[in-house]
């Protein structure tokens, strides 16, 4: 009883967080729901005993991720301000389609057989997770393939968001 | 205390990931489409997570998936706000709309 409580108050936390994210006109205001959506979502990973995962949902995506979208929403902070339309037309559409999907997957999961929770601690998960991921047996190359992109990507983006160089102009 | 059923945590990421996918159809402030972006990744990764719980814990496939989905994210991240700055810088906007310089 305690846990369900606890789960539906930090879901509907969440997803209001959330609705307020893709409806809010000041985008600031929008990073910073985003931030409050993600503690949620934290929340939830520790109802779910991913103790790590909860780390690492706060340490990098509202430490990091979050942080460079507030950085990016205020260099392009002159063109939109707060005023301006901040939704497209056919956002009615959106929400249309949005709530259709929405619907039938809920009926898709609302009509199945899921398991019940096993029995038991679920142990030390950090451990085994932390070997599986150097463990040649197991998710080494995955592991190493994450590393070689987020390289990739560092000095990519490090390159495209360059100024243009005044010769080609 | 009583557990939680797994379809309480499908239907929640459902409902994140559908806001979500509103968020990228509906804004036209690209940086505003990446926070929906963001918001439909997590989700993915509460069912992953999800799914590791209620299966057999001592397996963390579930988990590993899960942090190469932050890695991605991670990724994903840096290398879209690096365009829109990129744009921005060029082409003085951050409407996804007014960016069709490519569009055929």
């Amino acid at each position: 009883m305690v846990s369900q409580v606890i789960f539906i108050v930090f879901a509907c936390a969440t997803l209001l967080a959330a609705y307020l994210v893709v409806n809010v006109n000041n985008l600031i205001h929008a990073a910073l729901w985003l931030v409050a959506s993600l503690l949620g979502i934290a929340a939830i990973f520790v109802l779910l005993d991913a103790s790590f995962m909860a780390t690492v949902e706060i340490v990098l995506y509202i430490g990091a991720i979050a942080i460079l979208i507030v950085f990016a929403v205020m260099l392009t902070r002159r063109v939109m301000e707060d005023i301006g339309q901040q939704k497209t037309d056919s956002w009615w559409l959106a929400a249309a389609l949005s709530m259709v999907f929405f619907v039938s997957v809920t009926l898709l999961i609302w009509n199945t057989n899921w398991p019940s929770l096993p029995q038991g601690d679920v142990g030390d998960t950090v451990l085994i997770l932390g070997k599986s991921l150097v463990d040649p047996d197991k998710y080494v190359i995955p592991f190493e393939i994450a590393s070689v992109l987020l390289i990739v990507a560092l000095i990519g983006s490090i390159a495209v968001a360059l100024p243009p160089s005044d010769d080609n102009k | 205390m009583s557990v939680i059923p797994l379809s309480w945590y499908l239907i929640f990421a459902a409902a994140l990931f559908c806001i979500g996918l509103y968020g990228v159809l509906a804004r036209r402030n690209a940086v505003a489409i990446l926070m929906g972006i963001e918001l439909m990744l997590n989700a993915v990764i509460v069912n992953l997570i999800a799914f590791w719980r209620y299966n057999d814990p001592t397996n963390v496939s579930g988990q590993a998936f899960a942090i190469i989905v932050f890695a991605v994210a991670a990724a994903e991240a840096a290398v879209g706000l690096a365009l829109i700055i990129s744009i921005y810088r060029r082409q003085n906007t951050v409407v996804a709309e007014d960016i069709n310089l490519m569009k055929w």
